[in-house]
């Protein structure tokens, strides 16, 4: 299990980092400058290679604008966000909180603990430029609450062009029919047609990638966020329950508990064919030298009006009664939309900008499909995570994993999932 | 009469801090565990009463119940494998052996070892890629197995240094007599001592009960629970739930549901303990 090694180790650097920053910060030339400045803490969970270096931009462009920024960087997202909350309740929060742009952050919503950014979302009109599911999710009886910093698609399809040529293939899938063709046509050629890490979130991207190609945008929103428990025991959705478990057929013997890293790994070897995963595969695909278009290629649905699923990395701001912390978080706030920002970190972390007044021309292919896509507002649709809380998606994440590994009849998977989403 | 009072607070003196790390630390949190679980509080506590209601919901959810069934069939693996191997470890050092100290580190050694490190190594040789090449971490039937090899592992040299101090505590003079009746070694091993070290034993069982109701660093560092659901068990569901799931009124009810065995365990312990010392 690498991720649990990156984990342990990243959590030693990153408590290193945090003992050493101030000592590093009263080191560095710039400090009698910024002695005035009250260190400002930043809770986020960037700890591996890609995404350190991307959050580096963000850490550059507030010392820059002025901030002192003190970096929390906790491996793990989930514990991230639960130091992050206890931080809160036990009356010592940090300046500022990474969260993804989900529900996760609504409980202390309702508790009044975040303080609204009002002021920057009408200064950056996000009323019009974000996104729909991201405005609603964000955005809590008429006030926004927390600053996007980048979206990520979760459910790209991922393929390897050297297996592709190996087993024959000489088209991109442009169908679900055509993509099942691809799989037996590597699976005929020795291959492994599907790359999958067997972990319970994994199965859960997969689901959501067969619930928008094959149920469609109308299906996804009526299982995924208004929970209709008549959409789930639709024949609609038990087509899309069919044709996720057929995908199952095509993972090797080695999948259950492989980290998503290491299915990327088997399309960067020409093992394996395909992998469907969010698109910070990018980076690994980046650090083994392979580039899109010519070593592997993207695909974000099939169909001109498939939709297009939007999560991302957002900051939250706790109420803080000190006017120095307001100052430094409405700083952070402008440095995180700031064009520069939103620029250089995006490049790096493999997401798309949250803003569209940029000249993304720097970016590489498959993040100019995804923004083309963006255009298109109808094709917006959130994770399920946007929709669902905490709570929900994990039980959801119990009932897909139950019937991906074990023989069970799709009629008692459909139920299992409508218990799941009852709560 | 003026000078012993002082002398008497003393003890009393130096146990306070014992008692209130007792009374706040362990029985408050437990306190607070029950209270929060009779709430409907997410990701904070709450002061929303709802009854047994996370517990209704906790014996509703799937998840939770072949949580108990996997913790089940793991306690009475581990725990009969560790006393068999720590029990058999134990007369083999007994037999003073030369490099006895070596050995004893030897065995006591994995325990000393934080298992998310040494999980990880279990996990590579459970890997069907390499290792020992055996697929048993990605076979629903014998993940259990598996954790219940790499746990016993870890756990049977704590058995095996607990059970040869009570050998060694054994009257030689009993053992001289066995030997000159003639009774052969594994007759004096089975029906002489096993009896006489029968209250290490039970330390050595109390242990390693505590060690299954707890049992989650071994799942999360080699299968994270799956394949599937198939080695999830109770105190993962616990941890999910308090963090990322943020439901801490159900993880509360689960980890309520998790201390009764404990009581179950400690309760007849304490009792015949008690009932001992009344007698001497």
């Amino acid at each position: 299990m690498f991720a649990l090694h990156r984990v342990a180790g990243a959590a030693v650097l990153a408590l290193g980092a945090w003992l050493a920053a101030p000592g590093v910060a009263q080191a560095a030339p710039q400090a009698g400058a910024r002695a005035a400045v009250p260190p400002a803490e930043v809770i986020h969970w960037w700890t591996s290679g890609g995404e350190s270096a991307a959050v580096r931009v963000v850490v550059d462009a507030y010392r820059a604008a002025g901030g002192n920024w003190q970096d929390s960087a906790i491996a793990g997202s989930e514990q991230a966000r639960a130091v992050a909350i206890n931080r809160i309740v036990g009356g010592k929060p940090p300046v500022a909180a990474q969260f993804n742009t989900s529900r996760q952050f609504h409980d202390m919503i309702d508790a009044a603990m975040l303080a609204n950014v009002d002021d920057l979302a009408a200064r950056e009109h996000w009323d019009k430029v974000l996104p729909e599911p991201i405005q609603n999710v964000i955005r809590q009886s008429g006030h926004y609450y927390a600053v996007p910093l980048d979206f990520h698609m979760p459910a790209w399809i991922w393929y390897s062009k050297a297996a592709f040529k190996k087993a024959g293939i000489a088209r991109e899938p442009a169908s679900m029919e055509e993509l099942f063709v691809a799989l037996d046509k590597l699976k005929a050629s020795g291959l492994i047609p599907l790359a999958h890490g067997g972990q319970s979130w994994q199965e859960n991207i997969v689901f959501m990638a067969v619930l928008a190609n094959v149920g469609g945008k109308d299906l996804y929103l009526r299982v995924m966020r208004d929970r209709d428990p008549r959409a789930i025991a639709s024949a609609d959705f038990r087509r899309v329950l069919l044709t996720f478990k057929r995908l199952q057929g095509y993972v090797d013997r080695g999948s259950p508990g492989r980290n998503w890293n290491d299915a990327t790994a088997l399309l960067i070897t020409g093992r394996a064919g395909v992998q469907i995963m969010g698109d910070w595969v990018k980076a690994e695909f980046s650090a083994a030298h392979q580039s899109a278009g010519k070593d592997y290629g993207c695909i974000p649905g099939f169909g001109a009006k498939a939709p297009y699923l939007i999560q991302g990395d957002a900051f939250v701001f706790p109420k803080i009664a000190d006017p120095n912390a307001v100052r430094a978080q409405k700083l952070l706030g402008q440095v995180l939309v700031a064009p520069t920002t939103q620029l250089g970190f995006n490049r790096l972390k493999g997401s798309i900008p949250v803003r569209t007044d940029l000249d993304m021309s720097s970016l590489d292919m498959c993040a100019q499909l995804g923004l083309n896509i963006m255009k298109d507002r109808t094709r917006h649709v959130g994770i399920g995570e946007v929709y669902l809380t905490p709570d929900q998606n994990g039980a959801l994440a119990d009932a897909l994993t139950i019937y991906w590994n074990r023989n069970q009849p799709v009629e008692q998977a459909q139920k299992a999932i409508a218990a799941a989403l009852r709560n | 009469m003026r000078t012993s009072s002082p002398v008497r607070a003393a003890p009393y003196a130096a146990l306070l801090p014992l008692a209130l790390v007792t009374l706040g630390g362990y029985l408050g949190s437990i306190a607070w565990t029950v209270r929060t679980s009779l709430t409907a509080a997410r990701s904070f506590p709450s002061d929303v009463f709802v009854g047994f209601q996370q517990y209704a919901r906790l014996f509703d959810n799937e998840r939770w119940l072949v949580s108990l069934d996997h913790l089940a069939l793991y306690g009475v693996l581990f725990i009969a494998a560790c006393l068999a191997l720590g029990f058999l470890l134990a007369v083999l050092v007994d037999q003073n052996v030369s490099g006895e100290g070596v050995l004893r580190t030897v065995f006591l050694y994995p325990y000393a070892m934080s298992f998310v490190a040494t999980g990880v190594v279990w996990q590579w040789m459970f890997n069907p890629d390499m290792g020992l090449g055996l697929d048993w971490l990605i076979d629903e039937a014998r993940v259990i197995p598996a954790l219940v090899v790499a746990t016993v592992w870890q756990s049977s040299g704590l058995v095996m240094a607990i059970l040869l101090a009570a050998l060694r505590g054994i009257d030689p003079d009993i053992r001289k007599a066995a030997r000159l009746d003639g009774i052969p070694a594994w007759r004096m091993y089975l029906s002489i001592a096993l009896p006489l070290i029968a209250p290490a034993l039970t330390t050595a069982l109390l242990l390693l009960a505590t060690a299954v109701v707890k049992l989650f660093d071994p799942v999360v560092a080699m299968t994270g629970g799956g394949p599937g659901l198939a080695s999830e068990v109770p105190a993962k569901f616990i941890m999910d739930h308090l963090f990322g799931r943020a439901n801490i009124g159900l993880a509360s009810a689960g980890a309520v549901m998790l201390l009764v065995p404990v009581l179950a365990l400690l309760a007849p312990f304490a009792y015949a303990r008690s009932l001992r010392r009344n007698r001497a």
